[in-house]
């Protein structure tokens, strides 16, 4: 089992779960996050004050899947959340020890999808 | 005469009308967008209300009720407000200082673009809407305004009724709004992804200052502190509350549950649909135009616009275009002289005429502002562009037009 998280451009998140959609991956978790790569966050201009290194709006995706869904989930989030440019994100992959479906106390693989 | 009562309740009308712009429309938009495009949507309330108010004390003020020239538009001889000063004018009101009836008009004059900023809301590149705003009021509201209210303007000629500006304000924008949703096209993902309002509460303190200001939209158009004011006053409440009901037993019966969202929008179109009658007509017609309104609003927003798929993404046609028309025509059925003696009587009072005036009124001035609004953008596609860039679309106007957000995530 493995965890995948992936920080991604906010205006692309529609386009990476439609991706995952297609790989038929369906279970995630999303949220609001800030955060900065080599761009070093942006300016912006409040009352022709400049306020440099303001932290990036980014969404984080959660996805926790067993082996065989590992390189499709990484295909369609690569596909969909790329430009080419500085601040397309960052893809991780984690070994997940364990996994509990909370309704049914399932565990292990049987839990993810 | 000047008339310090008079004189005091137009000033309050004033910045009454005012206040619907910056913040009332502003807010009841701003809550409507998603929230990469609130701070951009309030930026074009805000800014129409400052540049109008240039261009009306320039030119404005003049081409709309300045000295009439061919029943079409008035003169420049009033450039700059030359003439224009305490003396009341007494083709317009005859109790107020003109610069106060100069002011008041303003107002309308500012509000009356803004509301087609809800037609292309989240897609439009700031710099050409700044461009369009100032010609169409130029080229559509001026003009229009004069035929409807100017001394020699035609349709105030042939008897055409319009107490607070349902033809001059609503019908022009509202059709010139559908024209801008068809020319520009739907925001990029719409009815793929959705594009639910980011801040209902916003929108909602919005749609109550709208309410309060028009107040002095209606019975402020009496000019005076008067009868026909207080008549305007209970006329404009009741369309108001009547629209609102009606529209929220509607969706009680249609999608199981009445909606806040949707009584404000029944309350806006009961307010649009009453302002050309709110000084001809009874309560009880007003109840009744209010329910009409809520009926033919709903309708055209929730089943028409989504029949066609046409983006007019805030409803700016749906509610001031399609509620404008049916207030005009209303204004023609339920008119009454015994409510207004320098009005006149309509269908359901022994005057079939007068609906017909009405209509040709509606017919007129929607035209010329279809017409008008499709070549401006026509000619400003081919020189400036109307969208933003795909990406900047996706990312949002508040950092993209403006280099601003309006929310953080942390602290």
């Amino acid at each position: 089992m493995k965890l995948i998280i992936a920080i991604i451009q906010p205006h692309k998140l529609e386009d990476v779960l439609q991706e995952l959609d297609k790989s038929e991956i369906y279970l995630k978790t999303v949220s609001n996050v800030l955060g900065c790569g080599r761009q070093k966050g942006r300016t912006e201009v409040y009352r022709g004050k400049k306020e440099t290194g303001n932290l990036l709006k980014k969404v984080r995706l959660e996805i926790a899947v067993n082996e065989k869904f590992v390189d499709s989930a990484i295909l369609a989030i690569t596909k969909a959340a790329k430009t080419g440019r500085i601040g397309d994100g960052k893809i991780f992959v984690l070994d997940l020890t364990e996994c509990v479906r909370i309704r049914t106390e399932e565990r292990g693989s049987a839990a993810i999808g | 005469m000047l008339d310090s009562g008079d004189t005091a309740w137009v000033l309050i009308s004033t910045a009454l009308v005012m206040l619907m712009t910056f913040p009332g429309l502003a807010l009841f938009y701003g809550g409507l967008v998603r929230r990469k495009n609130v701070l951009a949507t309030i930026m074009q309330s805000f800014f129409v209300l400052c540049m109008i108010s240039i261009q009306w004390i320039l030119i404005g003020y003049s081409l709309s009720f300045g000295p009439d020239r061919g029943h079409f538009i008035g003169s420049l001889a009033w450039f700059g407000l030359k003439g224009v000063g305490m003396a009341p004018n007494p083709d317009y009101a005859a109790t107020i200082p003109h610069l106060l009836f100069m002011a008041y008009q303003m107002m309308f004059a500012v509000i009356t673009p803004g509301l087609i900023t809800g037609a292309f809301a989240e897609r439009m590149k700031f710099s050409t809407y700044v461009v369009f705003t100032l010609l169409w009021a130029t080229l559509v509201y001026d003009p229009v305004c004069h035929w409807v209210w100017g001394a020699g303007g035609w349709l105030k000629n042939i008897g055409a009724l319009d107490f607070a500006g349902g033809t001059v304000v609503h019908v022009s924008s509202g059709i010139s709004a559908l024209v801008c949703a068809l020319v520009l096209g739907k925001r990029r993902g719409y009815g793929r992804e959705p594009m639910p309002p980011h801040n209902l509460p916003l929108c909602l303190i919005g749609a109550a200052l709208l309410w309060f200001g028009w107040f002095g939209f209606n019975a402020g158009s009496a000019l005076g502190a008067n009868e026909l004011a207080v008549s305007a006053f209970i006329a404009t409440n009741t369309a108001a509350a009547a629209a609102a009901l009606t529209w929220m037993f509607i969706e009680w019966k249609a999608i199981g549950k009445p909606t806040i969202l949707g009584g404000a929008t029944g309350a806006v179109a009961g307010l649009v649909a009453i302002t050309p009658a709110a000084g001809f007509v009874t309560p009880l017609s007003s109840i009744i135009i209010g329910m009409m309104v809520g009926v033919v609003c709903y309708t055209s927003v929730a089943v028409i616009k989504l029949r066609f798929g046409y983006d007019d993404s805030l409803d700016a046609f749906g509610v001031h275009g399609v509620g404008g028309m049916l207030g005009a025509l209303a204004t023609g059925l339920f008119a009454e002289k015994i409510v207004n003696p320098a009005g006149n009587n309509g269908l359901f009072f022994g005057n079939p005429a007068l609906l017909m005036t009405q209509a040709t009124g509606v017919i007129t001035a929607a035209a010329y502002a279809v017409a008008v609004t499709f070549i401006l953008l026509k000619v400003l596609e081919a020189t400036m562009g109307l969208r933003v860039e795909d990406e900047e679309e996706v990312i949002g106007l508040d950092i993209t037009q403006h280099e601003e957000s309006a929310y953080t995530l942390l602290d």
